[in-house]
């Protein structure tokens, strides 16, 4: 353990001591004072780590016990995860204190689900994937199943346990069957262990067997059709800052974890993969856009626009170029598929919790989540009703905003290997996406509205919803230095 | 390390195990009862694990670390899900989930 190993599990470590901080400087603070104090404490910790997960972009990658790999790919994700939790934790202050349950624990959780996706972006072992994937699950369960009072949220809790906990011992039977074919768990290992000819031909189905049942799993992770279904109940149910954060952050985690899996350890089964997972992509975005245009609910609009979504960021893996399997350098490829699941990722992380900060506040102030209650938005609230719809665009894919370059970067690797039927599909998907995205604005716009108070945004929000704006709209402009970041943090995956 | 017994009756053992811990899980109605089709799951995982590192590989102990931790996350799990049973079951007074459906749509 060295000094330059420690420096790569700092953002753990700071976030370890951040969540035991925020429990006991619980203990300490007058009541009155506790709900500023609390979110603080965890947001300078999120921020540290960050910022320690900043400092270790552009080092050489390196590896912690063989568990974990600190590389390009894993920092773009702990930062943008990070600055994520960051907007997680400050749009939560007000809505934990109307609704008034145990606040620290609140946000020792929330520090600890964040914990957990550094170590997830990182996994670089059968047994870690497996680790870093339930300590998101079960976190999550429990901050979904928060408002211990509430009919909703514990049904919400509980479809998603019930449903997670088989997801991931299916996926579980996957690896030890992984591991009984290498012999290894450590990723890298298990890639030359599968990469001769010398597999037997029961080995190779055992191989294959195990390849659709890790599907399962990061399949329910990241709400790919047919493991979709506890998104939208969940969505609706869990507290709604939980829910922005389970169709952000939790979902980067899945996609982190599966896009290292496959690319590092599966390469030798990549036509096996990468046809079972291009036919899921196509159902995932056309069944989340179709369920989502009957959509009243804005909590359920947007988990199925976020299962929409997953279908889109899936592309960039279908997409890869096979010269990614060691033909050809990477660099070769302006789209390489990699960089397109980073990009869109970072932009759909800030898009929807923007989003989710609108309906925040939107339900913090009038207790209504429909879409019909947003008729007239821009009479009651001119700034809520522009930004959303600048979200709104964004999650579209218009330009100038972020969105926009995310699906560029996507769709580009489908043009790039010239995948047409995938990319076909897609479009088509987008401009049924437009449909109800473009309906809330209608709501907002041209619908008269049934109550004209006006609608107050509180400053923790406006913190928010300035910051979403900005990484929305400022980086939709001038999208250069991101492209290259994403583009060179692409490269580490396949390099080391 | 002569073995008697071949690798693949564990691996049956372990199948059969996993098939009754899948059937439990998607068939039964009562959560409990679905908890306990997932610990089913879960074991037959370890004795997977824990045979391929006895055959596979057995001078190295991965197979078995990894049973062990198994064994541990599922010790969370339980504990987490009974805890959310129970508090469905305050507010509802069942835990049959066919019962649990105030969110669709």
């Amino acid at each position: 353990m060295t000094a330059s190993t420690l420096q790569a599990i700092l953002p753990a470590i700071i976030l370890v001591i951040s969540a035991m901080a925020v429990v006991a400087v619980d203990l300490i603070t007058h009541r009155r004072a506790r709900d500023v104090v609390l979110a603080g404490v965890a947001v300078v910790g999120l921020l540290l780590a960050a910022v320690a997960a900043f400092t270790l972009v552009g080092t050489t990658p390196q590896s912690v016990l063989d568990m974990l790999v600190v590389d390009g790919f894993s920092t773009f994700l702990m930062v943008t995860v990070l600055i994520g939790m960051v907007l997680v934790v400050i749009y939560s202050i007000d809505y934990i204190k109307l609704v008034g349950e145990h606040r620290s624990e609140y946000y020792a959780f929330l520090l600890a689900v964040a914990l957990a996706i550094t170590i997830a972006v990182s996994a670089n072992d059968l047994l870690m994937v497996y680790l870093a994937m339930e300590f998101v699950s079960i976190t999550s369960y429990v901050l979904v199943g928060f408002l211990r009072g509430d009919k909703r949220s514990n049904e919400a809790a509980i479809k998603y346990f019930l449903y997670g906990a088989v997801a991931s011992a299916v996926m579980l039977y996957g690896i030890s069957m992984l591991f009984g074919v290498t012999g290894t768990t450590n990723l890298n290992a298990v890639a030359q262990a599968l990469a001769g000819e010398t597999l037997a031909g029961g080995m190779r189905w055992l191989a294959f067997s195990s390849v659709v049942l890790l599907i399962v799993g990061f399949g329910f992770k990241t709400s790919l059709v047919p493991f979709h279904q506890w998104a939208p109940d969940t969505y609706e149910g869990a507290p709604t800052p939980i829910t922005g954060f389970l169709s952000t952050a939790s979902k980067a985690a899945g996609f982190a974890l599966m896009v290292r899996v496959f690319i590092v350890a599966l390469p030798s089964f990549a036509v096996d993969w990468l046809t079972v997972l291009a036919g899921v992509s196509m159902i995932t975005m056309t069944l989340g856009n179709l369920v989502a245009l009957r959509q009243t609910n804005i909590k359920r609009l947007l988990a199925y626009s976020s299962i929409a979504q997953a279908g889109y960021i899936l592309m960039g893996l279908v997409c890869i170029p096979q010269a990614q399997f060691g033909l050809r350098p990477l660099q070769d490829f302006a789209f390489n598929g990699i960089n397109g699941i980073l990009i869109y990722l970072f932009a759909y992380v800030f898009t929807n919790l923007g989003a989710f900060a609108v309906v925040i506040a939107i339900e913090n102030q009038t207790g209504k989540v429909d879409v019909k209650d947003y008729a007239g938005l821009i009479y009651r609230s001119p700034w809520l009703a522009s930004l959303l719809l600048i979200f709104l665009l964004s999650l579209t894919g218009i330009p100038p905003t972020l969105g926009f370059w995310g699906k560029y970067f996507v769709f580009g690797a489908a043009v790039q290997v010239q995948f047409f039927a995938l990319l076909i599909v897609a479009l088509i998907n987008s401009a049924i996406a437009a449909g109800y995205y473009l309906n809330i604005v209608r709501y907002m716009f041209l619908m008269p509205a049934e109550d004209e108070e006006r609608i107050k945004i509180a400053p923790s929000l406006g913190i928010v919803l300035g910051v979403t704006f900005v990484a929305v709209l400022g980086l939709g402009i001038l999208p250069g230095q991101l492209i290259q970041w994403a583009s060179e943090s692409a490269q580490f995956l396949v390099q080391f | 390390m002569s073995a008697t017994i071949p690798l693949s009756w564990f691996l049956l053992v372990g199948a059969g195990l996993f098939s009754i811990g899948l059937y439990g899980a998607l068939a039964r109605r009562n959560a409990v009862a679905v908890l306990m089709g997932i610990e089913l799951l879960l074991n037959a995982v370890n004795i997977n694990l824990v045979a391929f590192n006895r055959y596979i590989v057995p001078q190295q102990v991965t197979g078995q670390v990894f049973a062990i931790f198994v064994l541990a996350i599922a010790a969370a799990e339980a504990a987490v899900g009974l805890a959310l049973i129970i508090s469905i079951y305050r507010s509802r007074d069942t835990v049959n989930l066919e019962d649990i459906d105030l969110l669709k749509g």
